[in-house]
């Protein structure tokens, strides 16, 4: 069926509006949960008052955020010091429009749970996560303050190391699909549920380890926070950050999160396949149900890797810098090197070449 | 849509590229660098090389740019001061720059039928089809290219080791 452009236009700004204000949402969300969730850890209740169990509470922070005075420093460089947090969240949001919700359902020949379908899905994602560095480095370096400075800096290093581990634990995944497009890559693991997912069928748990912690390398968060820790740096790079800007930041790293996870869950974790394949196709049937059960499945793996991130938050202590350093280069990048090896070698051996 | 969108990144390009020449700021120049690759990339993609469009993002927007800003955040850089320019730029550039695009032109004009058509937005050039191009008819080529970055690396080691 031929789609008309004003047809496809429509669709796509509606889905737009739908993901991000989703988004924001579950940004709002992530910060309750994690609060709820180190509260618990550390033996105490969390966010309690606002609400019942505390629910209304990021509905409060934002307002709380929004009406605070937007203080602007006096020897900052403004342009870039302005710039800096839109760039930070708005390549977080970008990232958000490749990645895949649920099955392939076409309305009027538009793809209903997926921004936009495009062949180099995974690079897109890798390139804009790339481009988010200088939010950070911008921000830290116009806000003249040597703990801002010190922040990026440690933050521009550190993203940039590890991105090469991220990039090298992908391909293993990339040669089982033979595709970059997010799609190819989760039909490949959606033939007999659990077993045919990357992570246990396809050997690729320990791409899907170096995946992991060069990702929350990547979004800055502990065991690798080094770029806002406290007790050095006061709060980093965002230190002289206030209000709106402030919260941009923070949105921004929990919406990288949140990509982070998804792109967890699509890679290694079957993304909206059901873990039992096909064995209860029959049980819930109807079109409705068929649409909503892939995106249930999506959304409880996002979930779950939500909630590690929150769990080693809560549990790990941070790295020391020359450790965090030499943990990338030394240990993650070369491993990752052996699975590429490993794996293609396996490939070659066993599987047929077409 | 492909034509308005070439006409919107040429455009950002250029204007990337004169601002990074008339930019005092270092960081600024650098920024505008970025724009100028960034759009690059675009206009890549429009051609459809896919591939060509994410690395250039991801290595040269990405990861070189990175570094460029890096250096000039330590050195802390401050405003360049402006001179009056070598007399010879004065004399020579403007001419100089006139007859190399003249010449630039006539070739293309001249030669305008021997040249193969690549049209916006006419095909896409898939990252399979890439890779199996570059590891089939083009394996030595790609091959002795990556040896000599491996040099150019090692030739970097050797220089900023300490000795002891």
């Amino acid at each position: 069926m031929e789609t008309s452009l004003l047809v496809f236009l429509l669709i796509s700004l509606a889905k737009v509006i739908v993901v991000v204000v989703i988004l924001l949402m579950a940004v709002a969300y992530t910060v309750l949960l994690e609060r709820k969730l180190v509260g618990r850890i550390q033996n105490r209740w969390g966010p309690s008052r606002v609400g019942p169990f505390g629910l209304l509470q990021p509905l409060v922070d934002g307002a709380k955020l929004f009406l605070k005075e937007d203080m602007m420093p006096t020897a900052v460089y403004r342009p870039l010091y302005i710039l800096a947090p839109m760039i930070a969240l708005g390549c977080a949001l970008t990232s958000i429009a490749v990645i895949p919700f649920g099955a392939d359902i076409r309305w009027h020949g538009v793809q209903l749970f997926e921004i936009a379908d495009v062949n180099i899905g995974l690079l897109i994602v890798l390139g804009v996560t790339s481009i988010g560095v200088y939010g950070i480095a911008l921000s830290g370096w116009s806000s003249n303050n040597k703990y801002s400075l010190l922040g990026a800096l440690r933050a521009s290093a550190q993203v940039v190391s590890y991105e090469l581990a991220l990039g090298l634990s992908l391909i293993g995944v990339v040669m089982r699909a033979s595709s970059l497009r997010l799609r190819d890559i989760v039909n490949v693991q959606g033939t007999h549920g659990l077993i045919s997912w990357n992570f246990f069928g396809g050997f690729q748990f320990v791409a899907f380890f170096i995946y992991l912690m060069a990702a929350y390398a990547e979004t800055n968060r502990s065991p690798f926070d080094l770029p806002e820790a406290e007790s050095e740096l006061t709060a980093g790079y965002h230190t002289e950050y206030s209000s709106m800007k402030f919260a941009m930041f923070f949105m921004a790293e929990y919406a990288n999160m949140i990509t982070v996870s998804c792109v967890a869950t699509l890679l290694f974790f079957g993304g909206w396949t059901s873990p039992f394949g096909h064995l209860f196709d029959g049980v819930i049937g109807g079109t409705v149900a068929n649409a909503l059960l892939p995106i249930f499945w999506f959304v409880a793996k996002v979930f779950g890797f939500l909630f590690l991130y929150i769990w080693v938050r809560g549990t790990l202590p941070r790295f020391r810098y020359d450790q965090l350093m030499g943990f990338g280069w030394k240990f993650l990048v070369p491993v990752a090197i052996a699975n590429i090896v490993v794996t293609s070698f396996c490939m070659g051996l066993w599987l047929p070449v077409h | 849509m492909h034509l308005a969108l070439f006409f919107i990144f040429g455009a950002l390009c250029l204007a990337g590229a004169l601002n990074l020449l008339l930019q005092r700021h270092p960081i600024n120049s650098a920024l505008s660098l970025i724009v100028v690759m960034s759009s690059l990339a675009v206009l890549y993609l429009l051609l459809g090389a896919e591939f060509l469009a994410a690395a250039q993002v991801i290595v040269y927007s990405g990861a070189i740019m990175v570094l460029f800003t890096f250096v000039i955040m330590l050195l802390n850089a401050g405003k360049e001061e402006r001179t009056r320019g070598s007399k010879l730029a004065y004399i020579a550039g403007f001419p100089g720059a006139a007859a190399l695009l003249s010449l630039l032109t006539f070739m293309f004009l001249s030669h305008q039928g021997e040249f193969a058509r690549a049209r916006i937005g006419e095909y896409v050039v898939t990252t399979s089809e890439l890779s199996r191009m570059l590891f089939t008819d083009l394996l030595l080529p790609f091959e002795v290219t990556s040896v000599l970055i491996l040099i150019a690396i090692l030739g970097a080691v050797a220089l900023a080791r300490k000795e002891h």
